[in-house]
């Protein structure tokens, strides 16, 4: 009875709706048409069609770019949910103990990138960094983790898993929270141990939250930026560059902006298609468990 | 029994295993806060001077004579607030009409506001870029602040929750005579304090920490937020002369946040239990 349809509710969303759709919508669309033009800082610029996208494919730098982005997300991504799901299970307790420990291991989550990059320099520094005065206090040569070429991405993914995994670890903290406590009960009685426990219950009633953390920080982690810029400025020799760097350095560097669009497309497609293979596969999964 | 089952299986070695990792998780921390207690010249090429003392606060006394700094830290401050206060309004606004009242297109609008949660920020930021210079909004609180209100999490963050509020007590007023504001101010509103206080938080540590947008659209120092002036000061310093007064700053930086995060703890676990997870 409240529900006459009446057009006067519009007002309530219009204010929201104008914003969303001139400050997000349309850049959006707009993003779309300049990809398909070659646009530079002071021309109005001019149609090529798919030309942007012909001169990515054969770009090397922005190939090298996306290999690069694949890796260091590779790197991250399992190695963080294992450490946050291994956390979650140790923390998930009462005590002020736990309490603190969750405290601490979420407490790098809440530093912008800017600081993580600055913390993580001179921790990684060989001659100024902690690592490498630990290294010397062992008697081993330090490493050069950000000018070696094999070395630097593992150095971002390691800034990047101690940035990140507070954040993952609350998700499947919260997860565990939602296991009833008879299906522990149930196992019990049928001594169940530790192991058995883990693998045939716990494990698989988290299957949505570790969906839901992989989906979330692959698509994080394909748009990782500033770790790469401020760390090492993509080098050495481009070996740290990825996608979004790419982006920004072709945009902001060199205003080539139809270029970068096109760049900017292309990662967004790899995004999505990444994300919906990842939602299909979550289906798959939870039909086959509902449907044993 | 379950209680045993739950509480009892961390042993000696996974205790061993989580004070191992809290002290990663801490020394970069600690290895921080001791080089910002140091004079800069004791660190030049002796970065292990950190682990002895004398310690002192001159680094922080330069931050606070310097009036660059403390600016960034206001435009951080105004920029996060803003952004904010601007999110929660235009959320509960949103949320309220898309879960409560009946309007011609209702359906397909959510939906249209749905998609935004799959558009990574990379996807529009040229654009965006260009329409803020047309605007002549570049370096201007508005021009930091309006990007952030786009908050497609937000509205559906909101909408969810107000379904949830019994529609008995809007029917009621309504038969008292009051209109659709008088009901979204006086009943309605209040009752969503919980979800206001949780989307605030989440706001306001995302708008603080973003760098990607204030790096292209504040170009002038005097509008730097706090992050991207760091930024800037982290390029200027790689010769690694001014070590300890930049980690004086990054300590500086961190200090609000991190005293919002202490407040506010309980609030983001108990939010993620309740939202994240459906």
């Amino acid at each position: 009875m409240t529900s006459a349809r009446d057009w006067r509710g519009f007002l309530f969303v219009a204010p929201f709706l104008l914003l969303y759709s001139v400050i997000l919508i349309f850049p959006l669309l707009r993003g779309l048409w300049l990809s398909l033009n070659q646009v530079d800082l002071f021309g109005a610029g001019h149609f090529v069609g798919a030309g942007n996208y012909v001169r990515l494919a054969r770009d090397p730098v922005f190939g090298a770019s996306l290999v690069q982005t694949f890796e260091v997300t590779l790197m991250i991504v399992p190695a963080l949910t294992v450490i946050a799901l291994a956390l979650a299970l140790a923390l998930n307790r009462g005590g002020r103990g736990a309490a603190l420990m969750r405290g601490i291991f979420f407490s790098s989550a809440v530093l912008s990138v800017t600081i993580v990059t600055l913390i993580w320099r001179f921790m990684l520094a060989p001659d100024a960094g902690f690592l490498g005065f630990a290294a010397k206090a062992f008697g081993v040569e330090p490493l050069p983790f950000l000018s070696d070429e094999h070395l630097v991405l593992p150095a971002l993914a390691v800034t990047t898993i101690w940035w990140s995994v507070g954040f993952p670890m609350l998700l499947f903290l919260a997860g565990l929270q939602q296991i009833p406590e008879d299906m522990y009960e149930a196992a019990a009685l049928d001594n169940a141990g530790r192991w058995t426990t883990l693998w045939r219950i716990t494990l698989p009633s988290l299957r949505r939250t570790v969906v839901l953390v992989v989906m979330l920080q692959t698509a994080a982690q394909l748009q990782l930026f500033g770790q790469s810029q401020l760390l090492t400025a993509g080098g050495p020799s481009g070996a740290s560059r990825t996608a979004v760097l790419f982006l920004f350095e072709t945009a902001f560097g060199r205003w080539e902006l139809g270029y970068a669009s096109a760049a900017a497309e292309v990662l967004f497609l790899i995004i999505l298609a990444v994300t919906l293979t990842q939602y299909w596969a979550t289906g798959r999964a939870t039909a086959a468990q509902d449907g044993r | 029994m379950a209680a045993k089952v739950l509480r009892n299986g961390l042993g000696p070695a996974g205790w061993a295993g989580l004070l191992a990792g809290a002290a990663i998780m801490l020394a970069p921390l600690v290895w921080t806060l001791l080089l910002s207690l140091k004079n800069n010249a004791e660190l030049i090429g002796h970065s292990e001077a950190a682990l002895r003392a004398p310690y002192t606060l001159q680094n922080y006394a330069a931050i606070i004579g310097n009036s660059l700094t403390l600016r960034w830290l206001l435009n951080s401050t105004i920029v996060a607030l803003g952004t904010t206060a601007g999110v929660l309004i235009l959320a509960s606004l949103a949320g309220y009409g898309f879960a409560r009242l009946d309007f011609p297109l209702r359906k397909i609008l959510f939906v249209f506001v749905l998609i935004g949660l799959a558009i990574p920020s990379q996807a529009v930021i040229l654009p965006q870029h260009q329409l803020f210079s047309w605007a002549h909004l570049h370096n201007s609180y508005p021009g930091l602040i309006l990007p952030g209100l786009i908050a497609p999490f937000g509205v559906f963050f909101m909408t969810t929750y107000m379904r949830g509020i019994p529609r008995e007590l809007d029917e009621a007023a309504m038969l008292d005579g009051a209109s659709r504001w008088t009901i979204f101010w006086k009943i309605i509103l209040p009752l969503t304090k919980p979800a206001q206080s949780t989307l605030a938080v989440f706001t306001f540590l995302g708008s603080w920490n973003d760098y990607w947008w204030p790096l292209i659209s504040a170009t002038r120092s005097d509008m730097y937020t706090l992050t991207v002036g760091l930024a800037a000061a982290q390029m200027n310093y790689a010769q690694t002369s001014g070590l300890g007064y930049l980690m004086a700053q990054a300590i500086f930086a961190s200090f609000p946040i991190f005293i919002v995060y202490i407040i506010f703890q309980k609030q983001i676990v108990r939010a993620m239990a309740g939202t994240a997870v459906r």
